[in-house]
């Protein structure tokens, strides 16, 4: 008699040999519950984020950067699309989805409850926000979900246009005038915690990453991820000559890694539970935006309809 | 012709044909850079992301022809102005921007009637334009031409899907074609600045354009089930500088940043 499998341990057996999970696929659901949520969220997140940047459009201080800023925002849009079409190949609708951000069901990424208050957030958001996700979705690019890993490769090479944009703009400032370096330095100051924030909490305390390292969806914990980060950042300020605000930040010579202070994860929690600057604020908009459009929909769909009844009826 | 006294009791000096130019040119920069001004509000706020995103790409179109437009009047004009002075460091009598073009966004509807009226004008000006004499002006105008048909497809889909939509639609699409209509009519007068870019085949008069114009307009209500205000009256002033309250606002946030920090370069 030959060795008997359940269907989750050839699954598991098919992850490890690194193959790509397809939406047709046989999966577990608690593996198809995960990647809604992951992929919902990084939608919502995408959609969400277009608040704090949007906000600065209109007062973009060159024609050049109100483009790029324009066109950046827009990517994310896109990015928010793409990944909602690719979340929907499991079997759930991008209308539910919706309802699940605007009730509070899911989540994003806590980074975009923080308010961008002046011009050089643009560059700190670019720089740290778009490089933190970056360090993210790269390893997300071999997830073991099909349509996901495909996602993130076609949006890491926009998202890395972004993080260099974003770095363009603090290093004008950080070579501008005195104002302009200290609106700079401001920026990295509040940004900077935020940002090491995004990689979740630390390996022990979050319950989720284990299961998603064996089914492979996660390939590597938030503190690596974290420590990745701080050691590609850190000199990237110094060349510009800007202070990460961390009194225990130094290199440590036997790790070839940066060591840095701790977090304030009463803040974090905070946050991620709804008590952030700007928590209400987004998701008030989101809904405001939807709401508003709902005659603006309904009409398209009254449209659409009665034209498929016209194409009908003269081919009849 | 006497003298009258009035709200735009501006007379028109002579001017040379280069000042001419560098007028005309500019007048088509501050309308494509106020309309991709309010535009680009939208952004984030669509009534659908797919929506969202053609927005934006639309206010992308015009923001960038208002960059090359300014670049070839700062070349006309050259004195070492760039194309941010004028974006930035004019005041509203300044900025020569149809009044049609900074009218708020209001809902989705009144941007629709906004975009419908100006995107058709443009596609007349844009067509004609890509034959200018200027071989500059001629070279922006191939260029945008493309995008510019697109814009004008794109708000009459909208405005005929909204008029032939609900009951609710049609009445909101009436109202905003009612409520924008006293901005369309300045869009074809006809100044010296106009006259003499049309003498020498580098512009267009939108007078001329007028009939193209109002048979497409025609067309598209037509389809949309709405009807055109019968009203003949339209406020003016745009072209001479003379603006609605809304543009001192539109400047303000745009302007906020370089007019703040004068010595910085962004």
């Amino acid at each position: 008699m030959g060795e008997e499998y359940s269907l989750e341990d050839r699954f598991q057996q098919y992850v490890e040999a690194e193959n790509k999970v397809e939406p047709k696929d046989w999966m577990p659901e608690k593996y198809r519950q995960t990647v809604i949520r992951q992929m919902s969220q990084h939608a919502h997140s995408e959609v969400i984020g277009m608040q704090p940047e949007a906000n600065w459009i209109t007062r973009a201080p060159s024609l050049r950067s109100k483009l790029i800023l324009l066109a950046k925002v827009q990517d994310e849009a896109g990015h928010g699309l793409y990944l909602y079409s690719a979340t929907e190949t499991l079997g759930i609708t991008r209308d539910e989805l919706i309802n699940q951000l605007q009730t509070g069901k899911a989540k994003y990424s806590s980074i975009f409850n923080y308010p961008t208050v002046t011009w050089a957030d643009m560059g700190a958001v670019g720089w740290l926000v778009d490089g933190a996700a970056i360090q993210n979705q790269v390893m997300l690019c071999r997830t073991s979900y099909g349509p996901y890993a495909r996602a993130m490769v076609k949006i890491c090479k926009e998202e890395s246009f972004h993080q260099r944009q974003g770095y363009e703009i603090m290093m004008r400032l950080a070579a501008g005038t005195k104002e302009q370096k200290a609106m700079a330095q401001d920026a990295l100051n509040r940004w900077w915690w935020p940002s090491l924030m995004m990689f979740g909490p630390s390996d022990d305390n979050s319950p989720n990453s284990a299961q998603s390292m064996k089914w492979r969806i996660k390939r590597k914990s938030n503190d690596t991820l974290r420590q990745e980060f701080v050691d590609k950042t850190v000199p990237q300020a110094e060349f510009i000559g800007l202070t990460i605000p961390d009194p225990d930040l130094k290199w440590n010579e036997e790790r070839k890694s940066y060591d840095f202070g701790e977090m304030n994860w009463d803040e974090f929690y905070a946050v991620v539970k709804g008590n952030g600057p700007c928590n209400k604020q987004r998701i008030i908009n989101h809904i405001k935006a939807h709401e508003e459009g709902a005659w603006v929909r309904e009409a398209a769909n009254a449209y659409a309809k009665k034209q498929q009844a016209r194409k009908k009826q003269s081919a009849a | 012709m006497s003298f009258k006294g009035g709200w735009l009791n501006i007379t028109e000096q002579k001017i040379s044909e280069k000042e001419a130019l560098l007028q005309y040119v500019l007048r088509l920069a501050d309308d494509a850079l106020i309309l991709g001004q309010r535009l680009s509000e939208w952004c984030s706020k669509g009534p659908v992301l797919e929506q969202d995103i053609a927005m934006s790409n639309m206010a992308l179109d015009h923001i960038g022809r208002a960059r090359l437009l300014y670049q070839m009047a700062a070349e006309i004009k050259g004195d070492g102005t760039t194309e941010d002075d004028f974006a930035y460091k004019r005041d509203t009598n300044e900025f020569k921007n149809f009044l049609l073009l900074e009218q708020p966004n209001g809902h989705w509807g009144d941007t629709i009637a906004k975009l419908v009226f100006y995107d058709t004008l443009n596609y007349f000006l844009f067509e004609k334009l890509t034959e200018s004499a200027n071989e500059n002006l001629a070279g922006i105008a191939q260029k945008a031409i493309k995008e510019i048909t697109y814009h004008a497809q794109w708000s009459a889909e909208w405005m005929i899907r909204l008029g032939d939509g609900t009951e609710e639609s049609k009445q909101k699409m009436q109202k905003s074609i009612d409520d924008i209509w006293m901005w369309v009519g300045e869009m074809f007068e006809t100044d010296q600045v106009e006259e003499m870019m049309a003498v020498a085949s580098i512009g267009y008069k939108t007078a001329d354009l007028k009939d193209a114009w109002q048979s497409k307009i025609n067309q598209v209500m037509e389809m949309a089930t709405l009807t055109l205000p019968t009203d003949t009256w339209a406020q003016t002033g745009g072209r001479k500088g003379v603006h609605s309250e809304h543009l001192g606002y539109i400047l303000a946030e745009m302007q906020f940043l370089p007019r703040a920090y004068p010595d910085a370069k962004w």
